[in-house]
């Protein structure tokens, strides 16, 4: 290493990778995420993928993705703008050139910049820097398909297996100027390619020399360092995603429910990965079906769920608006079962790969009839697990559905996670009906919960029929009485409304009271915490609530709201959480900031909006 | 284990509610089929009543599962097979019934009957095909006729129908059988062969609505041509039929042919053997879809073949990774893979 240049010392730093949908760059970022926080920095990611597999090679509608935030605290964004961004393309550069800070450096593989290059990334001119306006930039041109190729050239490996390999030569590049470890990347592949050793051995080689050829090049003036964490909680941690902790959430709720996890489910972008993750988990038990549809994954969910397994189905916006009728079913039916909505860009199929909050309203009203049912939000990667594990609790315990809403942001964004234990958690006590019980009555309650007995056939002298047609209050058989329906309304709601009881009380960041509320919910927490920490350090009278039980909402909501001189709701749509709050608690004023791009708000954005409310604009 | 399975009678399998299809309706019938079913059932395959799950759809067949006194789930339109796929592979020892009828099954729900039969789970489809929409009152439905004049096609159908047993096949089914609703013998007689073979089992039953379509079957029920129209298929048996018991089906190139034995130089040894274990579809197929007036229709186990059930490979494959399995409980989980201490 060249001793010659300064090392300088950074509180955090935000790279990006993007290339074509072909080129590595999810797996690029999440090695460089993963060795970070092996390394011991707080890390936060976030890929940013479109919805083909393989776009037309070389445009800009096929660049993907992957940001990562690192810091010497833990940090709660994936960042607004990046320090560093890898560009392997001219289309990459052309989408993602406004993502970098004034001042950022580029690393753009110098090889793709030809004329076929920019012809086919949309370019008018060949000369990308003042066609972007990149003067004020660090643009590192480095030749790195060739130099991989010349890199690999005794390696024996095909023309395109070499090819393929050049996301690791920019990530040894990029390892080199934050001087990071070689080693847990290089374990990587030997997990990896197990069976490959020439794998193995070509990436481990191109890795290196890519780190070598960036100490060499003089473009790179300086190295930086991030220090590992001090703050953080002394323990075992592992790095973890939100689609990966909803599905261990789950399975952590059956285990203490001591009853076997059923998943009814159909693929659907970015709700997926639950169905995968549990799929693998043969191991303990879960049993998975791929249906032929989501109709069929949540049917045989509640079917499941009568037979006396923790059912779970899982899916994203337009597979909830196809699984509306069944909801209806198990809030008849009362029977328990947990649905997962990832939330993605809509109407319609919309923004598959994209982030929003805009199923609220159909989560809390979308089915036929009064079908109030309990609706919960995960915040952050890690917390899926907890909320998963809730939905689970409450699901069987009230004998309810419950709706668990993610998004594609915390579902693919990951964090580092610090591995809890399971007997930090409460046991989760469904009211079975035991073997035999005499006089048994489906749907006679008990008073704390208002919950049914859930009663599994099989089972001796507890036989009964359920179904969609309205129950009669106690018996539970077909009833058309007027009375009896009304009551039947009234205690389903109220069933509901009784979960209030058994949720913690909403937490508010900052003072009790002040000059502006922040209120969210869902998966926006991360970067409304950030703002809001960042005003607070500017001596602002700014405090966050962020919600995750929405219905019912915690019982000490309207006592927080009333504290503060303004409220501001921040949601990734057009504001259907404040409308819910005006409905709910009409007594105050719901400024909105809303945001439908089908991206995360930034942290910039959201302060200037603070700061403007504040000013009174 | 208490051997009540020995002691069942149609009564114990009679529920509290009021039964109320109309006056005439084919599903009495059926249901008391069922009810004089299930006791063979049970004593064939020892079942306790609690082992028995009905799970229906939406229609007037659908309403089945409350006249029945064991675990039911009458469901939504068209989900019967997925709620019943659910049931059994959350408890693979219960004893599932589908009852559904020609809407249910094979408009609104036939996706999930097509996969049901496709996975082979092991349930019990009593399918009540009577062509017609009877419970919002008589439209036409995925089974009828070509023409048929409803209140939905007051000028007649301009589509084509779905014959139960070819899509059951051409789904790779492996238990086919067909009853009258009339014939309640034959339809309690289907039921111990359903109950006993290992996957999807279907059972189409030829129902009259006495409203909306009376009369559709006459050709086949009415007492006086019953026994010249249809066939009752027999495993191992010829393949008679008629008053007299002398016509008979031939393989006539490669297609079935009715012949009159004694008669054109056909004699007994030419009819064909009933072989409902043949894995190979083609004879069940052209059985299935033997149509009068050129053939008569075909009743009793049509197919009837062994092969392994969706509900056996999930809980095989799960014993079997659980076996080796390094991670056996959450807190495993959690803790498998990359980690790192702070």
């Amino acid at each position: 290493m060249d001793k010659q240049k300064s090392v300088q010392e950074l509180d955090e730093v935000v790279v990006r990778f993007s290339g074509d949908s072909g080129d590595g760059m999810q797996l690029t970022g999440t090695l460089f995420a993963d060795a970070s926080a092996l390394f011991g920095n707080g890390v936060n990611t976030f890929p940013d993928y479109p919805s083909e597999i393989r776009a037309p090679q070389g445009t800009v509608g096929g660049v993907s993705g992957f940001q990562v935030h690192l810091g010497n605290q833990k940090v709660n964004t994936p960042g607004d703008f990046c320090d560093v961004l890898v560009a392997m393309n001219p289309a990459a550069l052309k989408a993602n050139a406004k993502w970098v800070k004034k001042g950022g450096m580029i690393i753009a593989d110098a090889d793709q910049f030809n004329e076929k290059g920019f012809q086919r990334a949309g370019y008018k001119t060949l000369d990308a820097v003042t066609e972007l306006n990149l003067q004020d930039f660090k643009l590192i041109y480095a030749p790195i398909t060739t130099l991989t190729k010349e890199s690999l050239k005794d390696s024996g490996l095909d023309n395109k297996s070499i090819v393929r390999s050049k996301n690791m030569f920019a990530l040894g590049m990029v390892y080199y100027i934050f001087d990071r470890p070689l080693n847990f990347t290089e374990k990587y592949y030997e997990v990896k390619f197990k069976k490959k050793p020439e794998i193995i051995e070509a990436n481990k080689k191109v890795l290196r020399d890519g780190h070598i050829y960036a100490g060499n090049i003089h473009a790179i003036p300086n190295t930086y360092v991030i220090k590992p964490s001090t703050t953080r909680t002394k323990g075992k941690y592992r790095s973890i995603n939100g689609n990966t902790a909803t599905a261990w959430g789950l399975i952590a709720a059956a285990e203490k429910a001591n009853l076997p996890l059923f998943c009814g489910s159909y693929p659907i972008t970015p709700a997926t990965d639950v169905l995968i993750e549990l799929a693998k988990r043969k191991d303990l038990g879960v049993k998975t079906l791929q249906a032929e549809d989501e109709i069929a994954g949540i049917c045989t969910a509640i079917g499941a769920a009568y037979a006396g397994n923790f059912a779970v189905t899982s899916t994203s916006g337009p597979g909830l608006s196809l699984k509306s009728e069944a909801l209806g079913l198990a809030v008849m039916t009362e029977l328990p079962l947990v649905v997962v909505n990832v939330q993605r860009g809509g109407p319609s199929t919309g923004l598959p790969t994209k982030t929003e909050q805009s199923d609220l309203m159909q989560a809390l009203y979308g089915r036929n009839g009064e079908a109030p049912m309990v609706v919960i939000a995960a915040s952050t990667p890690s917390n899926c697990f907890d909320y998963a594990f809730w939905a689970g609790k409450i699901a069987m315990e009230h004998m309810t559905p419950v709706l668990l809403l993610t998004d594609g942001f915390i579902a693919n964004g990951s964090e580092p996670w610090r591995i809890p234990s399971m007997k930090d958690y409460p046991a989760i006590n469904p009211p079975i009906v035991p073997e035999g019980t005499e006089n048994f009555m489906p749907y006679a309650r008990d008073e704390k919960r208002l919950a049914r007995g859930w009663a599994f056939p099989g089972k001796k002298g507890i036989a009964h029929r359920v179904g969609g047609l309205e129950k009669d209050f106690i018996k539970g058989s077909v009833s058309h009485d007027s009375m009896n329906h009304q009551r039947m309304v009234d205690i389903r709601e109220a069933k509901v409304q009784r979960v209030k009881e058994f949720i913690p009380e909403q937490e508010v960041l900052g003072d009790k009271e002040g000059d502006l509320l922040v209120v969210g919910w869902g998966g926006t927490h991360g970067h409304l915490l950030t703002a809001v920490q960042e005003m607070r350090a500017a001596g602002k009278r700014v405090s966050l609530c962020h919600f995750n039980y929405i219905y019912p909402l915690p019982k000490n909501t309207r006592e927080i709201f009333s504290r503060y001189k303004k409220i501001v709701v921040c949601e990734l749509n057009l504001g259907q959480f404040a409308n819910y709050l005006r409905m709910n608690l009409q007594e105050f004023n719901y400024l909105q900031f809303n945001k439908v791009q089908g991206l995360p708000f930034t942290v910039v954005e959201l302060v200037d909006r603070f700061n403007q409310i504040l000013e009174g604009k | 284990m208490e051997e009540k399975y020995l002691q069942y009678t149609p009564q114990d399998f009679k529920s509290d509610q009021e039964v109320r299809w109309c006056p005439g309706c084919g599903d009495h019938a059926i249901l008391s089929a069922v009810q004089k079913g299930l006791p063979e059932v049970s004593k064939a395959l020892k079942y306790n009543l609690e082992r028995y799950v009905f799970v229906s759809g939406i229609g007037c067949s659908s309403r089945f599962p409350y006249y029945v006194d064991t675990y039911g789930f009458h469901g939504i339109h068209g989900r019967a097979s997925a709620i019943a796929t659910g049931v059994k592979v959350a408890n693979p020892t219960l004893s599932v019934w589908q009852i559904t009828g020609d809407g249910d099954a094979l408009a609104i729900g036939g996706n999930h009957f097509i996969h049901a039969v496709r996975r082979n789970i092991d349930t019990n489809i009593l399918l009540f095909n009577n062509q017609i929409y009877g419970l919002t009152k008589g439209q036409y439905s995925p089974t009828s006729p070509l023409g048929k004049i409803t209140k939905t096609s007051p000028f007649g159908t301009v589509e084509h129908p779905f014959r139960p047993g070819e899509l059951v096949i051409g789904a790779q089914g492996k238990f086919f059988a067909r009853s009258l609703d009339i014939d309640v013998k034959l339809t309690s007689e289907l039921m111990v062969e359903a109950a006993k073979h290992d996957g999807t089992s279907v059972v189409e039953i030829l129902q009259n609505c006495v409203i909306f379509n009376d009369g559709a079957y006459d050709y086949i029920t009415d007492r006086e041509h019953r026994e010249d129209r249809v066939i009752v298929l027999r495993h191992g048996e010829k393949m008679v039929f008629g008053k007299n018991r002398d016509k008979g089906l031939v393989l006539s190139g490669l297609s079935l042919k009715v012949v009159t034995i004694g008669q054109g130089g056909f004699t007994m040894d030419d009819i064909l053997v009933h072989d409902a274990y043949n894995s190979n579809p083609g004879v069940h197929m052209m059985l299935a879809n033997m149509e009068f007036p050129d053939y008569p229709v075909a009743l009793g186990v049509i197919r009837n073949v062994k092969d392994s059930t969706y509900d056996d490979n999930v809980r095989d494959q799960v014993l079997e990774v659980m076996k080796d399995a390094k991670i056996k409980s959450v807190d495993d989980l959690l803790n498998s893979g990359e980690t790192w201490e702070v």
